[in-house]
């Protein structure tokens, strides 16, 4: 059900402000959301000053360099830092992208960093993922055959494999997700953009054997028709991919097998 | 949902902190002005109303409906139809998974947004 505001215990509060580095001259302010499990609080939002001059140019940089000087109990995800993992995936400036390649340079003033919007928080800036991956597997996201499997490899013919590009390199960040509206209200049974661009992915797969299972698994008024086009998704994709454009052409290919 | 929310955890903000995009707001718009226009169109069936009953309730509601305030809905009705139409027209175009990259799909807001207004005016220079 949609509910707009914030339940009680979610509601934030003013944090703390942590000192700013000495003799720094080059200082930015970062205002980061955190709440943490173990001490029975509302989340709040501290802020830091973070000295520019000794600071690498993304905001995982910023990140690090806070929890290694400033604040040490900050908590957020990070693995490959060069957007490829998916890990650091969280709120800045107001759109989801991932920490590890969005420049400072891209935010102008104050650097606002949330959790990815509208999840359970399981500390500071690290969301709950569990439905989210649930939701993925539920796509089946593999390959499904019927036919005696080959001698050799399942062979595609290089027009059939253009048709994965633009969505084989989702790293199921979840910032597009956690950007819809769509998905903020009805998360619960609405596939999402992530999920239904892997469900594309597969359906559109040459190889696969098991396009009338998934299209007939995805005839529901929640799972794919939640999406109304509202396309913050293909906006936020750190990745530069498409969600929106996938789920409309599921659309377009369940009418066109319906008629 | 089934286990995602052990213990007390919080709901992390949404609304409050993710940035209105282009394409978020002229789909919003499209429902607000589609749920709008359902008062416009109680008020001319109560004007149609008042003027199969009798020349006094007639004259009640002519009024209400043409005073300033009156206009000013009917105004505001008529760009909402334009806004729904044009939206509609690009939810048609989405449709046939058409036109929809970002800087496309962006363009069209632009369109609607342009269009809905230059269409009202000209309508109200005509009516």
């Amino acid at each position: 059900m949609v509910q707009l505001t914030l339940p009680k215990n979610s509601r934030i509060t003013k944090g703390k402000t942590w000192p700013k580095p000495e003799g720094a001259t080059n200082v930015r302010k970062f205002q980061i959301y955190r709440w943490n499990p173990d001490d029975g609080k509302n989340p709040r939002v501290d802020t830091y000053f973070v000295d520019m001059d000794k600071c690498g140019p993304m905001i995982l940089d910023a990140l690090i360099k806070i929890k290694n000087d400033i604040d040490p109990t900050l908590t957020f995800r990070r693995s490959c830092r060069e957007g490829i993992c998916g890990s650091c995936a969280m709120n800045i400036d107001g759109i989801n992208t991932l920490a590890c390649i969005y420049g400072l340079d891209e935010v102008k003033g104050d650097v606002k960093i949330y959790p990815l919007p509208h999840m359970p928080v399981v500390k500071d800036l690290i969301p709950d993922l569990t439905h989210f991956y649930a939701q993925h597997a539920s796509i089946m996201p593999w390959l499904e055959t019927k036919t005696n499997r080959p001698a050799k490899e399942w062979k595609q013919s290089i027009e059939d494999r253009a048709k994965l590009d633009g969505l084989y390199e989702c790293v199921m960040c979840a910032s597009c997700s956690t950007s819809c509206p769509s998905y903020w209200w009805n998360g619960d049974k609405y596939l999402g953009p992530a999920a239904l661009l892997h469900a594309y992915r597969w359906i559109i797969d040459s190889r696969d054997e098991a396009t009338g299972e998934r299209l007939d698994d995805l005839e529901d008024p929640f799972k794919l028709y939640r999406c109304h086009t509202i396309m913050n998704c293909a906006k936020t994709c750190p990745k530069g991919l498409n969600p929106a454009k996938a789920i409309a052409e599921i659309k377009k290919m369940m009418l066109e097998r319906a008629v | 949902m089934a286990d995602v929310n052990r213990g007390n955890r919080p709901l992390s903000p949404h609304l409050t902190v993710y940035r209105p995009q282009l394409t978020s707001m002229t789909s919003i718009l499209t429902r607000i002005t589609g749920n709008a226009l359902i008062l416009a169109a109680l008020l001319t069936v109560w004007w149609f109303l008042a003027a199969a009953t009798s020349e006094e309730y007639y004259a009640t509601a002519d009024a209400v409906i043409t005073s300033w305030f009156g206009d000013l809905v009917m105004l505001g009705s008529l760009w909402a139809l334009w806004y729904h139409t044009l939206a509609g027209i690009r939810h048609l175009i989405w449709d046939n998974a058409m036109m929809l990259e970002v800087e496309t799909a962006e363009k069209l807001g632009w369109g609607v947004i342009g269009g809905s207004i230059m269409l009202t005016i000209i309508t109200v220079f005509i009516v």
